[in-house]
């Protein structure tokens, strides 16, 4: 039988000849997604900014009608709605920001207002979801967020420094921000929601990017182990290589389901796979890419996994009488 | 390596197989076939998100308990002042700044004031401070001020029994299972499966439940009030379940006695002349009144305790009882009377509650959502395992049967945890996800054989080395995922919690399906052919 070979077998590409013009662009993609961020800005979920979303269907009509609909929530005098179709014409997402104002129960009236006018003037709407958070709890999700992401980086990157060298930490935690940062400006880029899911997901990405990283970075460890005398660049283009099958068939295994999850998934969870889908191409890219070259920068040098000799070492090894 | 004697694959295919078989009854009812009653069948439990229903977190202002806690206390001293023998005057009165200040006009009363004061105050718990501070200034102005360990308590007691109403008002709905907990100091959440508007239910946590104190008519005969004939003016209550007087009926005043609302604490405490487990309550002022005025002219007498229309109990009357505060006792233990005070407590809702988030899903919207991300898993599955048997041939089969019993053990695990690993929308994203990855231990193994036998090691030792050269970097990519999820749990709120627990029981899983689990098909394969060569 012959077997499917995306990469062929003994490939010797030199990926790190060209880490400069790689670098180059890689910080301009993410000096490019920061902008985008501060300019466009995020288009944050009710989560993060309070306020309500409300799902409705509308049952036995082809298409939401989305004209009236607007008139009517906007008569009701919080703001003007968002409205958007979601995975149907007949469906839709209503979504309010929050008005500016100390009052915890507003989201509440709101909520139930627009719950009430929609029920009253569309007999065949069904309510789908509502999701209502107030300014308070939304200060609170966001800044957990953003706890939680932090930690996740720095905790990996710890674990990564005492399991390896403290080159590879630094190496992981500047993947893991190119990572984060190209996923983010993609948000910014298309201005899909980016709500409390969507930290889960970059929590996810973060976890797997790491996968790439670490697998690469655990053959480099052997090699350097293994060829002392190689130069660096030359050892971790040779790494890179061998590692390059599994990375690009574990890539493909999680692109194959998380396409068939974006495509024929869920409509409610499609900017969290999106933002798994986007994080698992940027991990793939940076691990070869960034995690890598950095580590010639960061001075790894071949006897760095060599257990060290101190002074006691060699006054031992001197009474034993060897060179 | 490949050693796998019999015990071990026995032990290794019965994990495997409780497991896996955990799973299929939930399977089973996805597909719409109702299992009979007897089949032992644990089910995955759904999240809101997917079974459809209401989550409400409630939050209470700290600082309304502060303030009730100040009113009370202002009418306490006023009241202990006027009752003093001789009554000490008191003026200047303020309740500004969240403290009690009042002048005593007779500068010789003021110990006299403060022997009033002082047991008006008490121990805040175990942190061995009271719960108010008493100070005296410039020789004759009292000020009193709530410690935080008085206010946290205070607090604390609120929010309890601000939980145990909410519980009870939402038991009174008739909505089945729902979950309420206290988060935090001052919230509440509360979760309802199959709730399609939460709006009877929030409304419901902005009443006051009824509790009343009304005199027992004791004119009434017992073999009347089985036929339900009361005298004029009196009615029938029947005995609350689970109290004293379950089963029972007995006849009260219609009129003449006092609203629950009245009532701002009920405590468990000892008698200390019996060292008897007693109730303490606590009136409002107007209450507290009331109350005397009542106890006053029926000493002797029962009364009884009725809430939401039924008697909890029915104490006698032993004396007046002025001041605002009453012991009930009659029969208790610690426990009994504990569930009386809790009771008494929950009588009105000691906090305004306020909905600071609500997330309400239909049972359409969840179903529609599990059947597209059933689909997206067949298909995303059907895809991967050919994928992996074009790339791995022989290999890729052992991968894809690890595959299919990695998902069916998830699921087990899921169902024999129940309702502490509730399946959620992310969760079922968590599970494709967990597919994807799964494989990734696989495509390092035989990455590593086909390297190795790429060096010239026969096969036996390629497999072996293969395993053991890729374990190590399976297990490093791995914790990264677990410190991952773990932090993703640590933060998360419900469905994202129940993505990262996929995640974690999917680590698991996945190493035991692609690592243990493959490599004793392969070397139970090797044994038997003993192949020379391997497609790889």
């Amino acid at each position: 039988m012959k077997l499917l070979k995306l990469i062929p077998d003994n490939t010797n590409i030199k990926f790190l000849r060209w880490r400069v013009p790689f670098y180059v662009v890689s910080l301009l993609l993410m000096a490019a997604s920061v902008g985008l961020v501060v300019t466009n800005g995020l288009n944050f979920g009710v989560d993060f900014v309070g306020g309500q979303m409300v799902r409705a269907t509308f049952v036995e009509s082809q298409e939401a009608p989305l004209a009236e609909v607007r008139q009517e929530i906007d008569a009701l005098g919080y703001g003007e709605p968002v409205i958007q179709q979601v995975g149907a014409d007949n469906k839709i997402a209503i979504r309010m920001k929050l008005p500016d104002s100390g009052d915890a129960s507003l989201t509440d009236r709101m909520v139930r207002d627009i719950r009430t006018t929609l029920e009253q003037n569309h007999p065949d709407v069904r309510i789908d979801g509502v999701e209502a958070v107030s300014g308070k709890v939304s200060e609170e999700l966001a800044r957990d967020g953003a706890i939680a992401l932090a930690l996740a980086m720095l905790g990996i990157s710890i674990y990564i420094w005492v399991r390896f060298e403290w080159q590879f930490g630094i190496g992981a935690l500047f993947a893991l921000l190119h990572d984060v940062t190209l996923t983010v400006g993609l948000f910014a880029l298309t201005g899909m929601e980016f709500d409390l899911n969507i930290v889960a997901a970059l929590l996810t990405l973060i976890g797997y990017s790491l996968n790439d990283n670490i697998i690469v970075y655990d053959r480099i460890r052997e090699n350097l182990k293994k060829y002392r005398k190689m130069p660096l660049p030359e050892l971790l283009d040779l790494s890179v290589n061998e590692t390059l099958s599994r990375t690009v068939v574990t890539s493909t295994s999680l692109l194959i389901t998380l396409l068939a999850l974006l495509v024929l998934g869920p409509d409610v969870i499609f900017g969290f796979t999106a933002a798994i889908t986007m994080g698992i191409f940027v991990g793939t890219y940076s691990s070869i890419f960034m995690a890598t070259p950095i580590l010639i920068w960061l001075g790894v040098k071949s006897d760095s996994f060599v257990p060290r000799e101190d002074v006691a070492d060699v006054q031992a090894r001197k009474a034993r009488g060897e060179a | 390596m490949l050693d796998f004697p019999l015990w071990r694959r026995l032990f290794l295919w019965a994990i495997t197989l409780v497991f896996a078989l955990s799973a299929l009854p939930s399977l089973i009812t996805l597909a719409g076939v109702n299992l009979p009653p007897s089949v032992p069948s644990p089910m995955v439990n759904l999240g809101l998100d997917l079974a459809g229903g209401s989550h409400i977190l409630l939050e209470a202002d700290p600082r309304q308990v502060a303030s009730q806690r100040l009113e009370t206390m202002e009418e306490a001293v006023r009241n202990g002042m006027r009752r003093a023998e001789p009554r000490i005057e008191i003026g200047d009165i303020s309740t500004a700044g969240g403290r009690l200040s009042f002048v005593v006009e007779d500068p010789s009363q003021v110990d006299a004031a403060r022997d009033v004061v002082e047991p008006m105050t008490t121990g805040a718990g175990m942190t061995g401070q009271r719960d108010w501070t008493i100070e005296v200034l410039d020789g004759n102005r009292f000020v009193l001020r709530q410690s935080q360990a008085g206010l946290n308590l205070a607090v604390q007691n609120a929010m309890e029994s601000a939980t145990e109403v909410v519980r009870k008002r939402i038991d009174a709905l008739g909505t089945r299972e729902p979950t309420i907990i206290r988060q935090g100091d001052d919230r509440i959440v509360v979760d309802v499966p199959g709730l399609k508007d939460p709006q009877a239910l929030k409304d419901l946590l902005g009443q006051t439940a009824e509790l009343e104190f009304k005199l027992v008519d004791q004119n009434a005969l017992q073999s009347d009030i089985a036929q339900g004939i009361v005298p004029p003016g009196s009615e029938i209550v029947q005995g609350a379940p689970g109290s004293d007087l379950e089963g029972q009926s007995l006849a009260v005043r219609r009129l003449g006695g006092i609203r629950g609302d009245s009532l701002t604490n009920a405590q468990q405490t000892f008698d200390p002349q019996t060292n008897e487990p007693v109730v303490s309550i606590q009136f409002d002022p107007a209450g507290g009144r009331r109350f005397g005025v009542l106890t006053r002219e029926n000493v002797g007498k029962p009364f009884a305790i009725i809430l939401d229309d039924q008697v909890i109990s029915a104490p006698n009357i032993n004396e007046p009882i002025d001041g605002g505060s009453a012991q009930i006792s009659g029969n208790f233990t610690v426990e009994t009377a504990n569930a009386l005070a809790i009771s008494l407590r929950s009588g009105a809702l000691p906090v305004d509650l306020t909905v600071i988030e609500e997330s309400t899903i239909s049972a359409e919207l969840g179903k529609d959502s599990i059947a597209k991300g059933a689909i997206a898993m067949l298909v995303g599955l059907g895809a991967l395992m050919a994928f992996m048997i074009a790339t791995y041939g022989r290999f890729g089969i052992y991968t894809c049967v690890a595959l299919i019993l990695n998902l069916l053990m998830i699921l087990g695990v899921m169902a024999l945890l129940g309702p502490l690993a509730a399946l959620t929308l992310p969760g079922i994203a968590g599970l494709v996800l967990t597919v994807g990855a799964a494989v990734d231990a696989n495509v390092l193994i035989n990455e590593r054989i086909r390297e190795e036998r790429a060096r010239g090691r026969r096969v036996v030792q390629a497999v072996e080395m293969g395993y053991k050269e890729a374990s190590r970097a399976i297990f490093d990519a791995n914790i990264t995922n677990v410190i991952a999820a773990v932090i993703m749990f640590m933060f998360g709120t419900g469905p994202i919690r129940g993505f990262a627990v996929v995640l974690m029981i999917g680590i698991v899983t996945s190493v035991f399906t692609a690592v243990t689990l493959t490599r004793m098909w392969v070397a139970a394969w090797l044994r038997k052919k003993r192949p020379a060569d391997i497609v790889l």
